[in-house]
């Protein structure tokens, strides 16, 4: 919601690094003080193995933010006056300590809004929540039936997400969200989704699948077909103001009407992410060092991550558009996602891999004929038997077998086989 | 879209909070989680001032809100009083 649009202010004699009135997204290039919604992994321990897990989550990592250093970043939440983070991991409630930091968070001013798979969320549990008006709960769910959903999300996760969202809702929890991320199985589940968040009274919020993380390994097989953009954009539209979407579909707008929210993309500029080591990134979909701006427990601790990191100022700068700076739909999908681009082997300043347009399949193609390198994120926390097989030779293969020039060892002093020494023809 | 009753007092809700921005400000409601933006430095003076004032028209006059900009400035704060950002004051 935009209040009292100004029209555009004269150029002023020595023009300001940051315009004072304009279109609210133009301003938001700038970066503000303080980002308006953050992303907070606090572990990297889940009880899933998602395929297409952003953080490639799995092991909880030995250096994650103690109890203390976490309560140390909501305080300073606090006096950067950040509203509320989107907590996630992971799986963040099998953190002991998960409702002790959610309790500390929301008593400071600081609102919540965890991601979860619903693996905790029991009726006792569901009752608390409902009680805390600072607080707000996201179920993750990727089928409307639970064979599409498992496919993606592992046996036995869309029934654990339906029974919490059972609990919630028998707990009067309203307006919980039912997040959702789109693919190629559950783009024809649209409607399915709506009945269902509207059987549990949850807000149904739609979000893009990235080639991130693990996503970088099932993208290829998930992300939406071409017709598919189309359909979930026309969808999107028919049903404007009842379905959250994070701003995830910016990329879509190239079809020609602005879709709710800002429209922007908001890495380094109003969103970022703190990793469960207090590693700060650039937006959630970018876990790679190259979008890496600091870490919490540097001296000057969050803030000054946020307002002086080489990468954030180099990011709040206007961006050239590169090969889109010609295109007449720019203005409206500014180039798609950074995130995606960079993860599927595109340069960030050319089209999105999903380009409405097509010009993203077609620099793919280019990238395969060139055989260009695709970056791959260090940080991978899976499950040791979920891993994707390594690059490299692989395993040795063995055979047991008799050397035939070696038919027995030497005969020991302790050889007690009356055998010992003898040597069949 | 209803109108605010100008003459009446109002304030910013008890589980609102306002941020300042080079812009103007952002604006966020605790209870019903909805963000708001405030496009406009003056339109923060207003709302920020809302509660020291016997009625929304004297913080706008305050605040420097002349005449002809004052439906424009009546239009954002009944957006806001219909998000409950603002409630009237007894």
């Amino acid at each position: 919601m935009t209040l009292v649009a100004q029209p555009a202010a004269p150029p002023a004699p020595e023009a300001p690094a940051r315009p004072a009135t304009g279109r609210l997204v133009d301003l938001f290039e700038y970066g503000l003080d303080a980002p308006i919604c953050l992303t907070w992994e606090l572990t990297y321990a889940c009880n899933l193995s998602c395929v297409h897990c952003l953080s490639s989550s799995g092991r909880r990592d030995p250096r994650e933010l103690t109890t203390e250093e976490a309560k140390a970043v909501v305080d300073e939440l606090e006096r950067m006056q950040v509203f509320y983070v989107n907590i996630g991991g992971g799986e963040p409630t099998v953190r002991s300590d998960f409702w002790e930091i959610v309790d500390y968070a929301t008593s400071h001013h600081v609102g919540v809004k965890f991601s979860t798979n619903g693996v905790k969320i029991t009726p006792e549990r569901a009752r608390e929540l409902a009680r805390n008006d600072y607080l707000d709960i996201q179920i993750s769910l990727d089928g409307a039936t639970a064979e599409v959903n498992d496919h993606v999300r592992g046996p036995g996760s869309y029934d654990t997400a339906i029974r919490a969202m059972q609990n919630l809702r028998d707990a009067g929890m309203k307006n919980f969200k039912l997040s959702v991320v789109c693919t190629r199985y559950n783009i024809p589940q649209l409607d399915e989704f709506k009945s269902l968040a509207d059987r549990y009274g949850a807000q149904l919020r739609l979000t893009r699948l990235r080639p991130s993380g693990r996503g970088a390994d099932s993208w290829d097989d998930l992300h939406p077909l071409p017709e598919q953009q189309r359909e979930l954009f026309d969808w999107l539209v028919a049903h404007d103001g009842e379905v959250l979407t994070g701003d995830s579909f910016f990329h879509l707008s190239a079809y020609g009407q602005q879709l709710a929210g800002l429209n922007l993309c908001g890495a380094g500029r109003v969103v970022c992410l703190i990793d469960p080591v207090g590693d700060v990134y650039a937006c959630p979909f970018a876990i790679h060092e190259e979008f890496l701006a600091g870490n919490v427990r540097m001296p000057g601790g969050f803030s000054s991550v946020w307002r002086e990191s080489e990468l954030f100022q180099r990011l709040r700068r206007p961006q050239s558009g590169g090969a889109c700076a010609s295109c007449g739909f720019f203005d409206s999908c500014k180039g798609g996602c950074m995130a995606a681009k960079f993860f599927t082997g595109l340069p960030l300043e050319g089209p999105d891999p999903e380009c409405v347009r097509g010009l993203g399949e077609a620099a793919l193609e280019e990238r395969r004929a060139r055989d260009v390198a695709v970056p791959r994120a260090a940080v991978d926390h899976s499950h040791r038997t979920t891993r994707a097989p390594r690059s490299g030779p692989g395993p040795v293969r063995l055979t047991l077998s008799r050397r035939e020039d070696i038919v027995r060892p030497p005969v020991n002093a302790c050889e007690e086989d009356p055998l010992a020494g003898f040597r069949p023809e | 879209m209803p109108a605010i009753d100008l003459d009446r007092a109002w304030k910013l809700h008890p589980q609102v909070s306002v941020r300042p921005e080079p812009f103007g400000a952002l604006v966020y409601h605790f209870g019903t989680r909805t963000l708001s933006f405030l496009k406009d430095r003056t339109l923060l003076a207003v709302v920020d001032s809302l509660a020291d004032h016997p009625s929304a028209r004297a913080a706008c006059a305050a605040a420097g809100v002349t005449e002809p900009e004052l439906p424009r400035y009546a239009q954002a704060l009944a957006t806001l009083a219909r998000s409950s950002m603002l409630v009237e004051r007894s």
